[in-house]
């Protein structure tokens, strides 16, 4: 079994949100790029699966499309443990190109699993996993808190207001994932480090397809209106305020 | 051509949340000089279906088939595009919710429609098509324009005014193909938490921080959101050190709530904690620290000590319902 684990390269999570040339794109100016922290978590869980397999996973490999600068992001990957990875070289244009390049590259590949983020802690798309998904024509899960292989068969906890389900899933699936995968992302160890410089890296040409949607520019929230502080020996204002002023009681 | 709306049931039964999607459907369409359409999958009561009409469906298709008994994502994303196709859909929308989110995407794969997720506003205009959206976990929005034929949104709940009227949707039935090869998930169990409000659907949330200090407090917050009616939430710490359930977990690792108001009792306010909660339409705090960031984002604020406070708001919130 081979396991696919997509990665979005994402500005740190503390990072203060600015925006450039009139408001028409982010200032990447100073930000710190991380793995999005569901594709931590992704690969953290697939590692785990592989290691419990008894060898019946072979495999666990990252991709991420982006340009070189990303590169350290998917080096870091390979630390954490991941075995090989692909990088397509161009901007992800949305999540349709992007969706496409990586189906392009799975389906010469054949991964059983194929995990992806519930979100992109920047555009916040919800896409790319099952995009893919519907460019190989094979089932998708949303919304998977867990994971688990029991004789050859795969398991999965999908999230659904209030409360669970639990299904047993052919494959090929392109799992989309959220909080529970994993608990702690892994961190890569110092082997890890040395190791990952002679790991394979594929990098390749973005093939032909169009993008749907173009973001044209950004806002900043407005500011809220001051916060008005209430006595805590006076909170019956405070039930008068939500009644008549915000009207929401 | 139409605008068709995705309208989900719970049980055959609709929500809010769905009246919101066909209500600003309906805007839509008016600006697009067209009809509001609704597709829905599953048991529903012709009564059900036609009450979608006071929201703004002038048509309902209804397709059911003793297959589905669970989300599929193939077969669910597979059956709209197939209504898409007949209604001629120029627009199609769908709730940014668990299911919207799984199926929109293959939906845009298979009609070759542009998709816009986590949509907050009409569209600003319809030729280009332009509509905005969140972005960077709340701390930013954008305007994303679509250059495709069909265009695809995922509306953000609570993002738009339910319009309500007397009027009533015509339902009919759909006929659509779906093969059993696409069943290929199959639901073994399921686990339903009873009793508690579904977060995604309380219209008032009380949410407890670490400066509850620790779970045997919570007590005040359950009493609190008992009298208001309310679902109870915490942040990511309390829920780590299983304080709490982790379904109450609020924020960008944990559920995105958007209610009508939040108590945020002994929460510091971080980035993203707030992320989860930004589309909330009026946030009150209490906290110790007065210049704790979370009076940045709160409406109303009281500084003091959550051991005093939470009794008194109690008292105060079971005499105003006493009145009203
Ligand atoms: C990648 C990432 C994702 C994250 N995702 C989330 C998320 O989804 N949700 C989330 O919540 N956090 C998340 N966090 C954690 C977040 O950064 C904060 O650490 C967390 O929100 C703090 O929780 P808190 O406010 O309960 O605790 P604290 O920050 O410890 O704040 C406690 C507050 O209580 C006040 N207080 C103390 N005593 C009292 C009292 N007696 N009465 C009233 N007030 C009192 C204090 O003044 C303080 O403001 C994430 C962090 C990272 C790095
Ligand atoms: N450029 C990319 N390269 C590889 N995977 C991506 C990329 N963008 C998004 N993904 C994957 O898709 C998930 C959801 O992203 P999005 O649809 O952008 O919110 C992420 O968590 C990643 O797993």
């Amino acid at each position: 079994m081979k396991i696919l684990v997509c990665l979005s390269n994402v500005p740190d999570t503390t990072t203060k949100v600015r925006f450039k040339d009139n408001n028409t794109s982010f200032d990447a100016n100073g930000v710190q790029w991380i793995i999005n922290p569901w594709d931590e978590l992704a690969l953290t869980r697939a590692l785990e699966l592989k290691e419990g397999s008894n060898g019946v996973i072979t495999n666990v490999s990252v991709i991420t499309v982006g340009e070189a600068f990303a590169e350290p992001t998917i080096r870091k990957a390979l630390a954490i443990g991941a075995d090989n990875a692909y990088r397509v070289n161009s901007i992800p244009k949305d999540a349709f190109f992007t969706a496409f390049q990586i189906a392009e590259i799975a389906k010469k590949e054949s991964f059983d699993i194929i995990f992806a983020g519930i979100e992109s802690s920047d555009y916040n798309g919800s896409m790319v996993g099952s995009m893919i998904s519907e460019f190989l024509n094979i089932s998708s899960v949303s919304s998977v808190s867990a994971v688990n292989i029991e004789n050859n068969e795969i398991k999965v906890t999908r999230e659904i207001p209030g409360g669970k389900e639990f299904l047993n899933v052919t494959a090929p699936l392109v799992a989309v994932v959220q909080k529970g995968i994993a608990i702690n992302p892994r961190i890569p160890s110092m082997r890890g480090i040395m190791t990952a410089r002679t790991k394979p890296l594929t990098v390749s040409e973005a093939v032909a397809c169009d993008s749907l949607t173009e973001f044209v520019n950004y806002e900043l929230p407005q500011p809220k209106g001051k916060c008005k502080m209430i006595s805590a020996d006076n909170v019956k204002e405070l039930v008068q305020l939500l009644h008549n002023e915000a009207k929401v009681l | 051509m139409s605008v068709l709306v995705y309208t989900e049931n719970w049980d055959g039964k609709f929500k809010k949340s769905t009246f919101e999607l066909l209500s600003y459907a309906n805007e839509i369409a008016k600006k697009l000089n067209t009809e509001t359409i609704g597709i829905s999958i599953g048991n529903v009561s012709t009564d059900e279906l036609s009450n979608l009409g006071n929201y703004g469906a002038n048509k309902v298709l209804s397709f059911s088939d003793s297959r589905i008994s669970s989300l599929e994502n193939t077969v669910f994303s597979s059956i709209i595009s197939q209504a898409a196709i007949k209604v001629g859909a120029q627009v199609i929308i769908l709730s940014n919710n668990l299911t919207g989110k799984a199926i929109a995407p293959r939906l845009s794969v298979k009609l070759k429609a542009g998709l816009v997720s986590a949509v907050v506003a009409l569209p600003s205009s319809v030729e280009p098509f332009e509509v905005k959206k969140k972005a960077f976990t709340g701390s930013a929005f954008a305007n994303v324009k679509v250059n495709s034929a069909i265009k695809i949104l995922t509306l953000s709940q609570n993002s738009y005014q339910i319009n309500q009227s007397e009027d009533v949707a015509i339902v009919e039935n759909f006929e659509a193909t779906i093969n059993n090869a696409d069943f290929k998930t199959k639901v073994t169990d399921t686990q339903k938490t009873t009793g508690k409000i579904i977060l995604n659907d309380a219209e008032i949330i009380v949410s407890g921080g670490r400066g509850m200090k620790g779970p045997e407090n919570w007590g005040a917050i359950e009493e609190l959101a008992s009298v208001l009616g309310a679902g109870t939430a915490c942040s990511r710490p309390v829920s780590d050190e299983g304080w709490r359930s982790h379904d109450e977990h609020v924020g960008q690792t944990g559920k995105i709530v958007a209610p009508n108001l939040y108590f945020a009792i002994g929460i510091s306010g971080a980035v993203q904690h707030v992320a989860g909660v930004s589309g909330s339409k009026c946030i009150v705090a209490v906290n110790t620290d007065k210049d704790a960031t979370v009076f940045e984002v709160a409406d109303y604020g009281i500084v003091g000590d959550a051991r005093q406070v939470l009794p008194s708001l109690i008292e105060a919130f079971k005499e105003f319902k006493a009145e009203h």
